[in-house]
């Protein structure tokens, strides 16, 4: 492989950029990296696992930064589906707007988002913090189990839908809730982790206050006698 | 999985260069659908009474025997040939001309028609489709082009997209329909002629004959919403422009890029990373159920 001073989608394939930053060794001094010309390539930085800082200059693909662990990226446009898909820790800030399924299944870690989300953003997020600046899209945190998305504009249908205990902070307005999503009573401590969250993303639009709770109203965990003529 | 591109001009300075930015369109979504390509054209002729028939043949020894046939029945009848299509430039109207076709020809499937539209698409992979018809090389105002994973009828021309069931009309779809059998009786009975088993020809069928019923795109489009069952991203283009529409749950992906010059729809950005300044358009992806339409 040649020298990757630059990591230039048009000097290099992506295999060849993917394998050498998920290579990299932790007695590695350079811990700092652009990509240039991503040109909406898929699977961008997908399973880094170091504490590097990569910044992509443009827009990317599918499941950019997918299972990332440790990592910092850095997106300087859009990103299409699954971007930070199954992340386990570090973080990844896009600066435009993300297509659907930001953040699922996501274990750690932080996802920013500076434009909006489409659909199903955060779907099945076990632990990740999800902080998008705009709207998101329908069915945002379908089945989510945990960890915390913060929305600072509004969500489409069905936000919560079938959700397990991830908690959802929503400046907006929400289209509609999904089955078995309520509002919920916001605590002291709800508010510190949204200050905490809001500092994080370099938000000052916004105050805790300006946030209302969403969380599962816990009625599908148990079977219930009477719902037996739904199944 | 299929994928879907289309491009509208804006600045008819680009016009000469559309063939050139939609294929290299319909190149990058190759690997969404590597199984058969098509794309239309739009290109408004000078003469107002011409129309434009596009005719894909089995064999190029049909072609001759075609051409030497029709000239004899019709003296106003001029042929362009790419690959196993030929255009057919005529003032014969449809409506007398298609019938001819229909019933002296059966090697002939006619993929469209119009005063505008021309209508290319063959089996096999993208890359070479379009070098076959050497797509860099047409002019026009807008195009639609699609990339086919087959899931719904057979690998054949005809299974292939655009879909062209009225003047100057064609559709293409990423997607599944599961009524598309229901439909398409609903629709024979109303005189619709098919020519495949495929769903999206269902599509552009029902959205024909609701045009033809004086509904608008819109008007059209949005009865999508009720009677088509299952997913769809459609890009339906006229001699106007093109419309988008993505169904309500919405897991078709599309993407779209407008700037001054030009608006674009794909299914990824990929396809649409070689337009001039695309990193500067405004990218957003269409909302499910919303309408959204370019053209004069």
């Amino acid at each position: 492989m040649g020298k990757l001073e630059d990591l230039d989608f048009k000097k290099n394939n992506l295999r060849k950029i993917n394998n050498f930053l998920q290579n990299i060794s932790y007695k590695n001094n350079r811990r700092n990296f652009i990509i240039k010309n991503p040109n909406g390539e898929h699977a961008v930085c997908a399973g880094l696992k170091e504490d590097i800082s990569v910044n992509i200059k443009g827009h990317v693909g599918y499941y950019c930064g997918g299972m990332n662990q440790k990592a910092n990226i850095i997106i300087d446009g859009n990103a299409g589906t699954g971007v930070g898909e199954n992340m386990m820790s570090g973080s990844i800030h896009v600066k435009g707007n993300v297509s659907q399924s930001a953040g699922a299944t996501a274990h750690g870690g932080t996802i920013i988002i500076d434009g909006n989300a489409s659909s199903r953003c955060g779907i099945s997020m076990k632990g990740v913090s999800i902080i998008v600046k705009g709207s998101v899209g329908h069915m945002s945190a379908f089945m989510a189990q945990s960890g915390t998305l913060l929305i600072c504009g509004n969500a489409g249908d069905a936000l919560g839908d079938s959700i397990y205990e991830t908690v959802i902070f929503l400046a907006g307005k929400p289209k509609s809730l999904g089955v078995d999503c309520e509002e919920k009573k916001m605590t002291k401590k709800d508010l510190i982790k949204i200050e905490i969250l809001l500092k994080e993303a370099n938000i000052k639009k916004f105050k805790s206050y300006n946030f209302k709770k969403y969380g599962s109203a816990r009625k599908l965990y148990n079977f219930k006698i009477d719902n037996l003529s739904e199944y | 999985m299929c994928g879907i591109v289309g491009l509208y001009l804006k600045n008819k300075k680009l016009h000469s260069k559309l063939g050139f930015f939609l294929s290299g369109m319909i190149d990058n979504m190759s690997s969404r659908g590597p199984d058969s390509a098509g794309f239309a054209i739009y290109n408004n002729l000078k003469s107002k009474n011409i129309y434009k028939y596009s005719l894909s043949f089995k064999n190029n020894a049909s072609i001759k025997s075609f051409q030497k046939e029709a000239t004899k029945n019709f003296k106003d009848l001029k042929f362009t040939n790419i690959s196993d299509h030929t255009i057919v430039f005529s003032s014969l109207l449809p409506s007398k001309f298609i019938p001819y076709l229909r019933s002296n020809f059966k090697n002939i499937s006619i993929v469209g028609y119009g005063k505008s539209i021309e209508i290319f698409k063959q089996v096999g992979n993208p890359k070479k489709v379009v070098k076959k018809f050497k797509l860099d090389k047409f002019y026009g105002s807008h195009g639609i082009g699609h990339t086919r994973m087959a899931t719904e009828s057979a690998i054949t021309t005809e299974g292939s997209h655009p879909y062209s069931t009225g003047e100057d009309e064609c559709l293409v779809h990423n997607g599944s329909l599961s009524n598309h059998n229901n439909l398409r009786r609903k629709l024979i009975k109303k005189g619709k002629i098919f020519n495949s088993l495929n769903d999206t020809e269902v599509a552009a069928g029902y959205i024909s004959q609701k045009l033809s019923e004086k509904k608008s795109i819109k008007k059209s489009l949005t009865s999508c919403l009720n009677d088509l069952d299952g997913f769809y991203t459609f890009i339906l283009g006229t001699n106007r422009g093109f419309a988008v529409l993505r169904d309500e749950i919405a897991c078709k992906p599309a993407v779209i890029a407008e700037n001054k010059d030009y608006v674009a729809v794909a299914s990824e950005f990929q396809a649409m990373a070689h337009l001039p300044n695309v990193n500067k358009a405004n990218i957003y992806e269409p909302e499910p159920g919303v309408i959204y339409k370019w053209g004069n």
